[in-house]
């Protein structure tokens, strides 16, 4: 059990320069949790491709017709709940029409969401006032 | 993106410098390969020793490659993985698409 708490909250300009900053984020948290038993290593490359995986979502579905605009970024871990979440300002999008990959037949692109998907437990994606919110859960017990 | 290519064996080797692939350099990564293709370098192999960590867009810039080369009849292969991308390559099933080699050596072995 990790009782410690963790919030991290961090604001980025709409530019894919600032990847590598978010998702050293996620890497060091998975470092220096309190009391995780599980692959340390896999945990900190899996955060470090979640977070990538959806700020670059956020960034490609952001409000491109203000230079200003920002993108989100929290996580949250209390107890043993990693709560991430992305805020964009964009026209958002259907998450549930996101397909599999097609293993057959791989394709460039389509594979984040997958990645989240596969390597976090819930991922849900919703309007809450002027933004969407993508909100990633991992249970780290 | 930091590259280097050499030529060894018949074969394109290029090296990727930096630690981290992702959807900030992957296009720069995709544009060298194809512009490899253009030049008839069909035959390539993509070392990545120094790459600790790949997202899906640099996963999607080597299958660009792979695709490309093959339709050239040529082949684009990966070299020198570390476990973790390795990882990736298996979650998305793309160890089944690419050659992969632990190293150079076994890249070239059984070729005279």
């Amino acid at each position: 059990m990790c009782n410690s708490i963790i919030q991290v909250e961090v604001i980025i300009p709409t530019q894919t320069k600032y990847l590598d900053l978010i998702g050293s984020i996620g890497e060091h948290i998975a470092k220096e949790l309190d009391d995780y038993s599980g692959d340390r290593e896999a945990l900190a490359y899996h955060l470090n491709l979640v977070l990538t995986e959806a700020t670059v979502n956020a960034i490609k579905h952001a409000n491109h017709k203000n230079p200003k605009d920002t993108v989100k970024i929290t996580i949250h871990i209390q107890e043993n709940e990693l709560n991430i979440k992305v805020y964009d300002h964009g026209q958002g999008f259907d998450l549930e029409s996101v397909p599999l990959p097609d293993f057959e037949h791989p394709k460039e692109g389509g594979m984040g969401i997958f990645f989240i998907r596969t390597l976090m437990d819930s991922v849900t994606y919703t309007r809450q006032g002027d933004c969407n919110v993508l909100e990633i859960i991992k249970y780290l017990s | 993106m930091n590259l280097k290519q050499e030529k060894i064996n018949g074969c394109t080797v290029l090296f990727i410098k930096d630690e981290r692939i992702d959807a900030h350099n992957s296009g720069e990564l995709k544009e060298a390969i194809l512009r490899l293709i253009e030049q008839g370098e069909v035959n390539i192999i993509v070392q990545l020793e120094q790459v600790r960590f790949i997202d899906s867009s640099g996963l999607g810039a080597l299958l660009s490659g792979y695709k490309n080369a093959a339709a050239k009849s040529g082949k684009l292969a990966i070299a020198n993985m570390q476990q973790q991308v390795l990882s990736m390559f298996e979650l998305t099933r793309l160890n089944r698409v690419f050659e992969i080699y632990a190293d150079l050596n076994e890249a070239f072995e059984g070729e005279t």
